[in-house]
């Protein structure tokens, strides 16, 4: 017979149809992917501009350069060429689905038939056992022994006297593969919805101070439509190191002038308030800001007080007459062998302040008091002066993002884990019990077939034979 | 006694139990067979308590909350690595009653614990940095080296599955299994050399960190860096000139091509599934959580989805008509590559969002 010739549409759709295309994309999509791996994307020039010299030489660089700039390598992931291969993709997903899906749809949701006599050779698992008594007698059994491992037999009588049980389980099963490839297109769908509609952005916000923007991309700005204001940002360290344990910024939320809502940001705590969703990226100090040192002061005999003062002003220890004055601030005080006291680092990583104490106008103390460590904190003569902040210098950076499309990739997922768990450790379970008189006895003949893992479901047949040949007399 | 004692206990075990493994591969004597697997579930109790040890540790230290296992820098992830991987080998072992396998995977055990000792990396319980401290990222790394270990099981039993139905040395899958068998011997010897010069016979000097290949490949010494270029070549070249003696070897042990075809289409099974959840899925969250991006293209991820890419490669290729045996078994070699260059590669020769400076 001479097949007919098919058109072009028909054609195209074969190719799209077939696994050989889809495994030809994996390899194109993983082997180009390399590329940006090695080439840093978005990148300055110059550097990639010295990773080619390092490759290709002093020579060959620059216009190695110019070839990857114009095949978009610096930027690839964005590139036409690496977007056509992932629509590709997508269509290959699409279509195969869909040219497979009916066939495997009839398969999953079709009730199962009696075998006929001829198919018999064909089913994989084969058991024998010879029950004692007539098929009728024996059928119970064998509907509760099917029961016992989870199958409700159907019966069906043939013509001499004997009959077939049959059973099957997890037809949907075969569905397993498609609702894995389904969730790639909602997750990729949710992607695409990201890129068009969404925004990626950054705020840095003063301590004490409110934005109601964002930086994007190419330093445009873009309105939130509410305000943000920063009301502390905070680093916590493990133990007495400057390794970072939390970095931490209380945020209010004002919309229309009241206060809507109020949350501590950390790393992986993010805030999400009007369909934006605001992280914690990173930190600074604000230069030449004048921020207020909040202290808290604790007479000997009297309860703690907390002030707030700016650099080079007063103030007076409850229950005494000892004023102190803040004459210094370091953010970050180390002492070096000398004793001399410097800093070392231009983030608040150990903050100090300086301040002298003076009695009717005669000096009597001055010293540095340190916020990590409480020791600084008790005055010689039994007063305690804590800092526990300086307010109003830092800034906290947070990254803003918008991204409308981020449930379905999240559906997605939990989509992709139900068909994959479905796809790889479930199974389509067929069973049919012949059953034939022998004289007084049945002949009883377990036929089993599984899609998947047929080794664990010849097992459980086993198992079922063994418990009812346990009775016979075979 | 701390935990660092019983890892170089567990880390002493596992080296003996791979020449153990190789040993009775080729002599055949059973009595070293069972030496084999003694030494190996001796070793792995050894870690198993080793680990748990450690975990209170941080706990006690302060570093850590009690919800948080030791498998958080490179070090305790390889170990963890091994611990999988040995854990999934003996499963392996016990159900197929079959100990050939031993010779081809415990030598991954042996590489992974011989890179930890050569590159000097620091064994300390460090504290966790802000980003670090999610659950989202525990979840990520431990599925991910659950599903890094079975891969690794897949490519001992589809090498070995090349080595049985291949023998004309001029073959593709020949040589390719001879290739990948000769590099794996020679970073075994490489780093066994390294052990011997600055272990053995001398210290190391203290501002030597890494000490990786630096008796061989990146010595001081012009001539023995290119000796071992040669060395390495000719270890590759035997391989591939006596390789097809393996395959009586193997074969000797009655594992047939099909079974080693159903074990490594098993360990995908298992390894592709919690890989795509743990690895892709759990990491997308944890980015999506800390950074407010689900995915960036940074190489680490990209390496992974190419791993991935390369598995679904495998599990569609099955399908493919002419395509079952050889070519997949090839594959399922390249998957490992693939995740050996994701962990380490990334790390080692690229940079990205997962080199994790300062927050700043």
């Amino acid at each position: 017979m001479v097949e007919r010739k098919k058109g072009l549409v028909d054609r195209i759709w074969d190719l799209f149809a077939s696994v050989k295309f889809a495994v030809v994309l994996f390899l194109l999509i993983a082997l180009t992917s390399i590329i940006g791996t090695v080439i840093e994307q978005g990148a300055e020039p110059e550097k990639n501009l010295m990773l080619l010299k390092r490759l290709f030489g002093d020579s060959l660089a620059p216009s190695a350069f110019r070839l990857f700039e114009s095949l978009g390598f610096m930027d690839m992931y964005r590139s036409w060429w690496f977007v056509s291969l992932l629509v590709l993709f997508a269509a290959n997903l699409i279509i195969c689905s869909l040219d497979r899906l009916p066939r495997i749809w009839r398969l999953a949701t079709e009730p199962i038939k009696p075998l006929s006599p001829r198919m018999t050779g064909s089913v994989p698992i084969r058991r024998e056992v010879r029950l004692k008594g007539p098929p009728e007698a024996v059928r119970e059994r064998l509907e509760e022994a099917l029961s016992s491992i989870g199958f409700k037999a159907g019966y069906s009588p043939d013509e001499d006297g004997g009959y077939q049980l049959y059973s099957q389980k997890g037809g949907y099963t075969r569905l397993g593969v498609y609702i894995t490839h389904l969730s790639i297109i909602v997750i990729m769908l949710g992607a695409v919805i990201g890129i068009f509609f969404g925004f990626k952005g950054y705020m840095p916000i003063q301590e004490g101070y409110t934005a109601d923007f964002a930086y994007g991309r190419d330093d445009t700005t873009q309105s939130l439509g509410f305000a943000i204001r920063c009301d502390d940002f905070d680093v916590e360290f493990y133990d007495m190191s400057d390794m970072p344990k939390v970095f931490r910024s209380r945020l209010t939320v004002i919309r229309d002038g009241r206060e809507v809502m109020k949350k501590v940001v950390e790393v992986n705590s993010p805030l999400r308030y009007g369909g934006y969703t605001f992280y914690q990226s990173n930190y600074g100090m604000v230069p030449d800001a004048d921020g207020y040192f909040i202290l808290k002061v604790r007479g000997r005999t009297g309860k703690a007080v907390t002030i707030n003062r700016m650099l080079g002003e007063s103030f007076v220890i409850p229950g005494t007459e000892i004023v102190g004055t803040i004459r210094d601030f370091s953010p970050a005080l180390a002492m070096d062998d000398s004793g001399k006291t410097f800093t070392y680092s231009n983030m608040m990583n150990n903050p100090a302040v300086y301040i002298e104490f003076s009695e009717g106008g005669k000096e009597r103390y001055a010293g540095w008091i340190l916020r990590r460590f409480p020791s600084t904190w008790r005055l010689p003569d039994g007063n305690v002066v804590e800092l526990v902040d300086y307010w109003g210098v830092q800034y906290t950076g947070l990254q803003v993002r918008k991204d409308p499309g981020v449930w379905l990739v999240y559906l997605g997922s939990g989509i992709m884990t139900l068909g994959l768990c479905i796809a790889f450790f479930m199974s389509h379970r067929r069973v049919w019990v012949l059953v034939g008189r022998e004289g007084r006895h049945s002949a009883v003949t377990v036929l089993a077939s599984a899609n998947k893992n047929r080794q664990a479901f010849e097992r459980k047949i086993d198992k079922l034979v063994s418990a009812l040949s346990g009775g016979s007399d075979g | 006694m701390d935990s660092s004692v019983l890892f170089g206990i567990a880390t002493i075990g596992y080296m003996l139990s791979m020449v153990a493994y190789i040993t009775y591969l080729v002599s055949r004597k059973e009595q070293v067979g069972a030496a084999a697997t003694g030494i190996t579930v001796a070793s792995f109790i050894a870690q198993t308590i080793a680990f748990m040890m450690r975990w209170v540790e941080g706990y006690e230290m302060g570093l850590r909350s009690f919800w948080r296992p030791p498998i958080s820098n490179l070090y305790e992830s390889l170990i963890f690595f091994v611990w999988c991987l040995i854990l999934g080998y003996l499963i392996i072992e016990f159900r197929y009653r079959n100990r050939s396998f031993g010779a081809f995977i415990t030598p991954l055990a042996g590489l992974a614990l011989a890179f930890i000792e050569m590159t000097g990396m620091s064994k300390e319980i460090q504290p966790l940095l802000p980003a670090l401290q999610s659950n989202w990222l525990l979840a990520h790394v431990t599925l991910s080296f659950i599903a890094y270990s079975t891969f690794g099981l897949s490519f001992g039993t589809a090498l070995m599955y090349l080595i049985e139905k291949t023998e004309k040395r001029t073959e593709p899958a020949y040589i390719f299994w001879t290739v990948s068998l000769g590099v794996l011997v020679v970073l075994l010897l490489a780093m066994g050399a390294d052990f011997m010069k600055f272990h053995v016979l001398a210290s190391t000097p203290e501002e030597m960190k890494s000490y990786l290949f630096r008796a061989t490949f990146k010595s001081d010494s012009g001539a023995v860096s290119l000796a071992s270029w040669a060395g390495a070549a000719a270890v590759v070249a035997l391989v591939w000139r006596y390789g097809y003696l393996l395959k009586r070897v193997v074969a000797s042990f009655n594992v047939t091509a099909g079974l080693l075809d159903d074990v490594t289409y098993k360990a995908i099974a298992v390894g592709f599934p919690v890989f795509t959840l743990g690895g892709l899925i759990f990491g997308a969250i944890w980015a999506d959580q800390a950074w407010g991006v689900y995915w960036s293209w940074d190489p680490k991820e990209t390496w992974s989805l190419i791993t991935w890419l390369v598995y679904a490669f495998y599990l569609h290729a099955r399908l493919m008509r002419g395509w079952k045996g050889r070519k997949v078994a090839v594959v399922a070699v390249v998957g490992f590559v693939a995740v050996v260059f994701t962990y380490l590669g990334v790390n080692l020769l690229l940079s990205g969002l997962h080199s994790y400076g300062s927050l700043g």
